[in-house]
């Protein structure tokens, strides 16, 4: 990747936009809790909606190198820090919601709920794997860190799986949408390991075929 | 626990601002404005208060949820399983004519048109807290007929030990039965002396209108000490058997509902706490309320305990 010195309006522009997007869903749910219109109970409006934006951002932010490998492009690589970074902004906001909002005074619960509730014990555990990532998704560090960068944010697939188990660990009967949540999930890293299990069955072929013919 | 600790200080307006928001109001300097904004409305705390409820537990004076909070948000997976879909797709439910079989162990069976199953019984009012197992609650007022009145007429046998109640199943009038979120058709049931309690209601409407369809019209269960799952709706079905009948929910996760199901904030949900709930009441944004304590079968112990004596309501749950 070849960045210039100059600015690039083009696609200051788009992250201009980019921004944009991610932050329309958190003010769209702000101002209709402002307005009163999240329905007879919004703080779980709320949370459901904040959890639904860190899902999909998250899931969009695991699609940046499918992209790449399927449009042989590099340009959603660029967005990758940016969507992961607004899917924490979102996860926080969730925790936020649940902290402030729906547990309010009644903190004393806070403890039991993490320990013995295990879909809120999966989702803390997302929420806080999603720090490192965030604190380290700067260029300095990833200087710093070297090789083990890459390895640090081989976290975000954990994340991946344990926010949609966050999901579907909540529902009451109906698994539709944490379905289609781990669909998406599961075609995202069956993309990626496509290749890898490519060059591996190529790489057995040969073994045999040296087998074969010695 | 002592009672005063069920509402927390926050909740209490102290007397002496109370006063001086009545004198502004009195000044007249409450515009159409302030009215806009629910200024002009007394934030009255919504901690359940004993206190509050009828010695008989027909009424509470606890502040009551909106019409448009009450029918507006609702579990009816008949119809959806998003809590607005029920009253956006129960409207396709053909309520009339309406008819209701008893079966089993009584003397007097059969199919009756809804107006001849209520003939006779004069409409009563209750004003019930409802405890959904989610975690939410409200507090509703009623219309309807106590469920005994309408039982005892069937004459149960002495081998009716419980009662079954079915839910209508219409596949072309209920769009979310196409997903099998329920092993349909929805089922519940009582114990014979659950059922001959006389908070127990068979309501035929609410705020003083016939019972909305997402509400599950025209006659659903109301049992306030149980979470709402038992408050079956539009009930087309009740039958008198002897063994304890199957339930919905209780055959999807049997252990995570019980066939009792009483409200129990001692006994959690193995997914979540039970032990406070969010009142979704009044005329003010919910955003900001307080949590409150759920109560021992949500308030009704003095009401409805003694049916439970001696049962380990862990194992009972």
């Amino acid at each position: 990747m070849v960045l210039s010195r100059g600015i690039d309006w083009r696609w200051f522009g788009l992250k201009a936009l980019a921004h944009i997007l991610a932050l329309l869903p958190a003010a769209w749910l702000i101002y209709r809790a402002l307005q009163d219109q999240l329905g007879a109970d919004p703080v779980a409006a709320l949370t459901h909606g904040t959890g639904d934006w860190t899902l999909r951002l998250l899931l969009l932010g695991l699609a940046m190198t499918p992209l790449r490998l399927i449009f042989k492009q590099s340009w959603p690589i660029r967005f990758r820090r940016l969507i992961g970074l607004y899917a924490f902004f979102y996860a926080s906001l969730h925790f936020a919601v649940y902290l402030f909002l729906d547990l309010g005074s009644y903190w004393s619960q806070i403890g039991a709920d993490i320990l013995k509730r295990p879909f809120i014990t999966v989702g803390f555990t997302a929420w806080l794997l999603l720090i490192p990532l965030a604190v380290t998704s700067n260029r300095w560090m990833m200087r710093r860190l070297g090789r083990n960068w890459q390895k640090l944010h081989m976290l975000v697939y954990a994340i991946g799986i344990l926010g949609v188990l966050h999901f579907w660990w909540l529902v009451k009967s109906d698994v539709r949408e944490p379905l289609l949540y781990a669909g998406i999930l599961a075609l995202l890293f069956a993309i990626r390991l496509k290749p890898r299990l490519h060059s591996w069955l190529q790489s057995r072929r040969t073994a045999d075929d040296g087998q074969n013919t010695a | 626990m002592t009672d005063d600790s069920r509402i927390p200080s926050s909740e209490i307006t102290p007397e002496s601002v109370y006063r001086r928001r009545r004198e502004l109001i009195g000044a007249g300097l409450a515009s159409p404005l302030l009215a806009l904004a629910g200024c002009t409305e007394a934030k009255t705390p919504v901690a359940p208060n004993p206190a509050l409820t009828s010695p008989n537990g027909f009424s509470t004076g606890e502040v009551k949820t909106r019409f448009e909070d009450v029918t507006g948000y609702n579990n009816f997976y008949e119809f959806g399983t998003g809590k607005a879909d029920p009253a956006k797709f129960a409207h396709t439910l053909e309520t009339k004519p309406w008819i209701v079989t008893v079966g089993g162990e009584a003397e007097l069976t059969g199919s009756f048109h809804l107006e001849n199953f209520l003939k006779g019984h004069a409409i009563q009012d209750r004003i019930y807290r409802l405890r959904c197992v989610e975690g939410w609650s409200m507090v509703i007022p009623w219309q309807g007929i106590p469920l005994a009145d309408i039982l005892k007429r069937f004459k149960p046998t002495s081998k009716a030990k419980y009662v079954a109640f079915t839910t209508k199943a219409d596949y072309k009038q209920m769009p979310g039965m196409a997903y099998n979120s329920i092993n349909w058709p929805y089922r519940e049931g009582l114990r014979m002396d659950e059922a001959m309690n006389p908070l127990t209601l068979l309501a035929t409407g609410l705020y003083g209108k016939p019972m909305p369809k997402q509400n599950g019209a025209p006659l659903r269960l109301v049992v306030p000490w149980k979470y709402g799952f038992k408050s079956i709706k539009s009930i087309v079905r009740i039958d008198f058997v002897e063994k304890m009948p199957q339930t919905s929910w209780n055959m999807l996760q049997p252990e995570e509902y019980g066939f009792y199901s009483n409200v129990n904030p001692a006994v959690d949900h193995p997914r979540w706490s039970q032990a406070s709930e969010r009142r979704i009441a009044g005329t003010e944004s919910k955003l900001f309320a307080q949590r409150i304590a759920t109560l021992p079968f949500n308030g009704y112990a003095a009401q409805v305990a003694g049916m439970y004596k001696g049962m380990d309501l862990r194992k009972w749950f």
